[in-house]
């Protein structure tokens, strides 16, 4: 029977006992051994960035600039005498990196022609804040540290980067998150493209203040780690100094199964998409383990497994590129792997091709697509050629001559690691749940002492000092939250807009009912963010003002509900002229009541039965608007 | 042995380490007031203070622990790192240009120093084939090292040991020399040089970096490849200086040893011809030259190693209001030299001339440059001018105060006669003052050759 890729590609997932995330249990992630840590990111709320005086968090588009630069970045030695992997794979890929300056947001720092200015201690101290809210041990003096990063995100080569706290705890409503440490760091320049063997960056967002909290691999199921990652991020918003909005958090997922390694999903912007990421990528690893078994399996000598290629001289390229041929011994069945959803091994070989090859989409065909391009008779003449066996797979590949030479070398390099098992990897990060590989994983090998900075003494008092102003724990706003009788579905709004401490104080100071005010917070505003187009002066201390308003005009705080709308769509406007605009008029609670007989009447006019139910809802239809803020709704229903 | 034990540690940081017994390089636990702390423990930098204990943890970062908060530590193992540039054998090419790479220390290939916390000079052919594999394309390469200084302790010893390497080495028919350099006094260098090693044969390339090679993104190892280039195949044989053009890592420019400043502290494109054009534009692709007559590439070894300096000659920066007793305390002092570095076109105030005539009288060797580093001290078009030339002070036309200053060094290494002095001063050797300043000398922005030209040429100035 002749070889079918889709039904291998069904038949292997079945047989790593792949479930889809909505069917997966607890079970399940045991069955794989699922382990997960995170790397929180989270931008600092200052004026300047952290080693220069640039403002921060001002943005320009791609293509508004005052210069460009190039650098093209060298690995070099760590602190202990050791190249890190990462580095000299970047060194393979040959990029040309390109940087667009503005010079409202940069300066002769950011593009490493400037030694660092003395570090930005409004960013120093609230970083310390979150670190002592994180239970981490402080250090007693803070040395930047220089991280290498060969990708051209920081033009110097490095980031510079300090440890201010190790070994931490997060509590989190159903367990305990161990803490690895806390660092604050330079933020990186944002990309605009990569194309070939030039990639393009901007340099606006480059050296913002940023601190990083990295937890231990605690969590045992996709949704806790997002459950951990909100619970970071509410930490880091209670204290009220931190940036919001898109791009101002951002976090590396760090997943493995039982036997796997770790690997490092970069950049996800959204915890929600946290759960789809690590399932499939705990199934990934489990699926490649498989691959591993069924090679060492046919193959008695991994060691000296090689491929053998050849040009295809007869075919030509439009763009006069070179085609070759790849024979991968014993890899037959093993291309059209399951490895994630609509994915395959082969896709191991193309990612890695394009990325350390800088091979140009498309560049590649094998001889088990799914959807396949060439028929099997011209792989058959492939085969031939290259004298290949029928438990051998076959690649074909198109690329410009310099790029040949790495080429060949990361697919063989890539099908050798097959052997081992999963190869410590950066992924990056799709909306559809899936990920392609985008480095090698970096590790200690990359710090270097920063020579061009002094180290920064962490006094006893200081400490001391910040601690004793923190705000409370989110753990204990969250009990409290509870204790109120408010729903947790409107958690993670109220933590991650940081509504807490305005909830709170609402129903403190007004001494209103807790649970109104915090379903009012956690569900109405929510919905009225959703559902207007908000003031720019728009601000949630607006909402405590009204009801303060209300309460000092013994107006019933329910029409708050009513006004809400306005208010988040004309911030400036006062409260009264709120109330006018919708129809509000202050009348006494008499006339209100003194109404209900002559409506009773109206309704029961001409009708020779009346319904009292229908007699009531009617009278209170009448009345509602009327009635809102001046009377209590169901004081009124009472009495009619 | 504490010395080594305890590397940088002093006070009360190395009372704490030696009663818990725990070494440099030693992995620890540390128990402190603060939570718990486990790591290596580093060399601490010399200058740093005695109330904390460098860690490396587990994440490759560092942190400093406060003595005061240690309740108790231990060490648990040891481990201590080898530094150690990977070193190649650089190979042989035949039909490559042999060149000679001298090192005198500065940052062009740099490694870790706990003592000072900076980074310290590692060099050998190696080493540098290890670090810039690319070098091996360009010539066959063979380095000394002379001396390791940092720039800013290069001197009239490191002067005259260079040009005395420089003549054995022409002797033995390199094609061509490189040194390496640290920045801050590379033009210095290049001036001392260019007096000392006259009628040379074959390009003398002074090279540094802005950024130490222990950075991915230094500019030491395009420098080198640049400098490399200009030594073994330019045709001009002058002492240069390399160093980038523009910042970004595309082309350098080669500046002649006597017209070339260090002008910013930290940009890589630091170093800027002054007064007149770079010499040249160099790629690792070409060599453009800019400037149109150079000296010229020989077959000969007719090289002539002048290897003289003088320690009493001294330079005086003038500014409004300075006293006479300044420049009297430099003549009692017994300087024979005094280069004035004056205002506008050549200018100091009135009341320094009685300190002037003193020195006059005692026969001190005088000479004006400017402080506007561009253009010719003119002394004739004020009365001013006209009264200090009388007092003795020679206008020392467009020479840069620098360079006048390693000049006049280098005279009075030779001669005190004030008329012979004189002549050789204002005889240039190689363009330290020129007869014509090109138009464009000040206008070009040297790192936007040629756009920028272009723009002068279309724009009104």
């Amino acid at each position: 029977m002749q070889f079918n890729p889709k039904q291998n590609y069904i038949q292997t997932r079945k047989n790593i006992g792949y479930v889809p995330r909505l069917e997966a249990s607890q079970k399940d992630y045991d069955r794989i051994g699922f382990m997960s840590g995170l790397e929180v990111h989270q931008q600092l709320l200052t004026k300047e960035k952290l080693f220069c005086h640039c403002p921060a968090g001002i943005y320009h588009k791609s293509d508004d600039y005052d210069a460009e630069l190039i650098r093209h970045m060298r690995p070099t030695l760590s602190e202990l005498g050791e190249y890190d992997g990462t580095a000299l794979m970047e060194f393979r890929t040959r990029k040309e990196i390109i940087y667009r300056i503005k010079n409202e947001n940069a300066c002769t720092y950011e593009v490493d022609d400037t030694p660092p200015f003395p570090i930005n201690r409004e960013a120093l101290e609230i970083a310390l804040e979150i670190s002592l809210l994180s239970k981490l041990n402080v250090v007693g003096e803070v040395h930047i540290t220089r991280k290498q990063y060969l990708d051209g995100s920081i033009p110097t080569g490095f980031q510079r980067t300090a440890i201010l706290g190790v070994e931490g705890e997060l509590e989190l409503p159903k367990k305990k998150v161990r803490l690895i440490q806390l660092s604050i760091e330079e933020d990186s320049c944002r990309e605009i493209s990569d194309i070939g063997h030039t990639r393009t960056y901007k340099t606006d967002r480059l050296g913002m203040p940023l601190i990083e909290t990295v937890t231990y691999p605690d969590f045992v199921n996709p949704e806790e780690v997002m459950e951990g990652c909100d619970y970071i991020r509410f930490l880091n918003r209670s204290t009220g100094k931190v940036r919001t909005g898109m791009g101002a958090g951002r976090q590396d997922v760090n997943v493995s199964c039982r036997g796997g390694s770790r690997v490092e999903i970069k950049g996800v912007a959204h915890s929600k998409w946290i759960p789809e990421l690590t399932h499939n990528e705990a199934f990934r690893q489990w699926a490649l383990l498989h691959i591993k078994d069924q090679l060492l399996k046919s193959i008695s000598e991994p060691k000296n497994w090689k491929i053998h290629s050849m040009e295809l001289s007869e075919l030509k390229d439009v763009n006069a590129e070179k085609i070759y041929a790849v024979n991968l011994p014993g890899f037959h069945g093993l291309l059209s792997h399951f490895t994630q959803p609509g994915k395959s091994f082969a896709d191991e070989i193309g990612d890695r091709l394009s990325v350390i090859a800088c091979l140009e989409q498309p560049f590649m065909m094998h001889s088990e697509m799914l959807e396949p391009v060439l028929g099997e008779e011209e792989w058959e003449s492939i085969r031939i050629s290259l004298d290949a066996a029928k438990e051998d797979a076959q690649i074909i590949f198109w690329a410009n001559e310099e790029d040949v030479k790495t080429a060949l070398e990361t697919i063989e390099e890539r099908c050798q690691m097959a052997f081992e098992g999963v190869p410590n990897e950066t992924r990056k990060s799709f909306v559809d749940g899936t990920t392609i590989f985008e480095r090698v994983l970096p590790g200690a090998d990359r710090m270097y002492p920063d020579t061009d900075s002094a180290p920064i003494p962490l006094e006893d008092e200081y400490i001391t000092r910040l601690a004793e102003n923190l705000p409370v724990d989110v753990i204990e706003n969250h009990k409290q939250l509870l204790d109120w009788g408010v729903s947790s579905e409107t958690f993670t709004y109220i933590f991650s807009k940081n509504l807490f401490p305005i909830i709170e104080k609402t129903i403190n100071t007004l001494k209103l009912d807790p649970k109104y005010i915090g379903m009012f917070f956690g569900l109405r505003l929510k919905f009225a963010e959703g559902q207007y187009k908000k003031g720019l002066e728009f601000n949630y201390n607006m909402v405590y003002a009204l009801f303060a308003w209300l309460v000092k005009s013994d107006i019933d705080i329910k029409l708050a509900e009513k006004m809400l709308p306005e208010l988040i769509q004309h911030p400036k406007m006062d409260f009264a002229s709120i109330l006018e605009t919708i129809g509000f008029k202050k009348i006494d609670r008499e006339s209100i009541l003194s109404k209900i007989p002559i409506l009773m009447n109206k309704f029961a006019e001409g009708k020779t039965e009346v319904n009292p139910i229908h007699q009531k809802n009617w009278v209170m239809g009448q009345l509602r608007n009327t009635a809102l803020g001046n009377i209590n709704l169901t004081e009124l229903s009472k009495t009619i | 042995m504490d010395s080594d034990i305890f590397q940088g540690y002093k006070g009360d940081a190395l009372e704490v380490l030696k009663k818990y017994q725990v070494r440099v390089w030693g992995t620890t636990k540390v128990e402190t007031t603060r939570g718990t702390f486990e790591g290596t423990v580093l060399p601490r930098a010399e200058n740093d203070d005695d109330k904390h204990i460098v860690v490396k943890i587990i994440t490759g970062y560092n942190i400093g622990i406060d003595i005061r908060t240690i309740t108790t530590m231990e060490e648990t193992g040891y481990k201590k790192a080898n530094y150690k540039i990977p070193e190649k054998q650089f190979p042989f090419t035949p039909g490559l240009p042999s060149v000679k790479l001298f090192g005198t220390g500065g940052t062009i290939a740099s490694r870790l120093d706990y003592r000072t916390g900076a980074v310290i000079p590692a060099f050998s052919p190696g080493e540098l084939y290890g670090a810039v594999p690319e070098l091996a394309d360009i010539c066959n390469l063979d380095t000394e090292k002379v001396f390791a200084v940092f720039s800013e302790n290069m001197g009239p010893k490191q002067y005259m040991a260079l040009a005395k390497a420089i003549g054995k080495e022409i002797e033995n028919g390199i094609d061509g020399i490189v040194i390496g350099h640290g920045t801050d006094t590379l033009h210095h260098t290049g001036a001392a040089l260019t007096f000392m090693c006259q009628n040379l044969p074959v390009p003398v390339v002074l090279v540094g970096s802005q950024r130490s090679s222990d950075r991915p993104s230094s500019d030491a190892a395009l420098n080198l490849m640049h400098a490399m280039k200009a030594a073994g195949t330019s045709d001009i044989a002058e002492v240069m200086v390399c160093m980038f053009g523009p910042t970004s890592d595309e082309y350098g420019l080669l500046h002649k040893g006597t017209r070339v400043r260090k002008m910013h502290s930290s940009y890589r494109s630091t170093f800027r011809t002054i007064g007149d054009t770079p010499l040249a534009r160099i790629s690792r692709k070409e060599i453009n030259p800019i400037k149109q007559h150079y000296n010229k590439r020989r077959n000969d070894k007719e090289v002539k190693i002048l290897p003289y300096f003088s320690d009493k000659v001294t330079m005086l920066y003038y500014y409004p209001g300075m006293a006479a007793d300044t420049l009297d305390a430099l003549v009692e002092k017994g300087y024979k030299g005094i280069i004035f570095v004056g205002t506008g076109l050549g200018h100091v105030n009135k009341e320094l001339y009685p300190a002037i005539e003193r020195a006059q009288a005692k026969g001190v060797h005088m000479y004006m440059t400017l402080q506007t580093l561009w253009g010719y001290v003119h002394m004739f078009v004020y009365d001013t001018g006209r009264d200090m030339m009388a007092k003795g002070i020679i206008p020392a036309g467009n020479m840069l105060p620098e360079v006048a200053w390693v000049k006049l060094s280098w005279i009075l290494g030779q001669t005190e006669d004030p008329e012979k002095v004189k002549e050789m001063m204002l005889t240039p050797v190689n363009d330290e003052i020129t007869l014509r300043e090109p138009y464009n000398g000040y206008l070009v922005y040297q790192g936007g050759v040629p756009e920028v030209e272009d723009f002068i040429k279309d724009v009104h100035k």
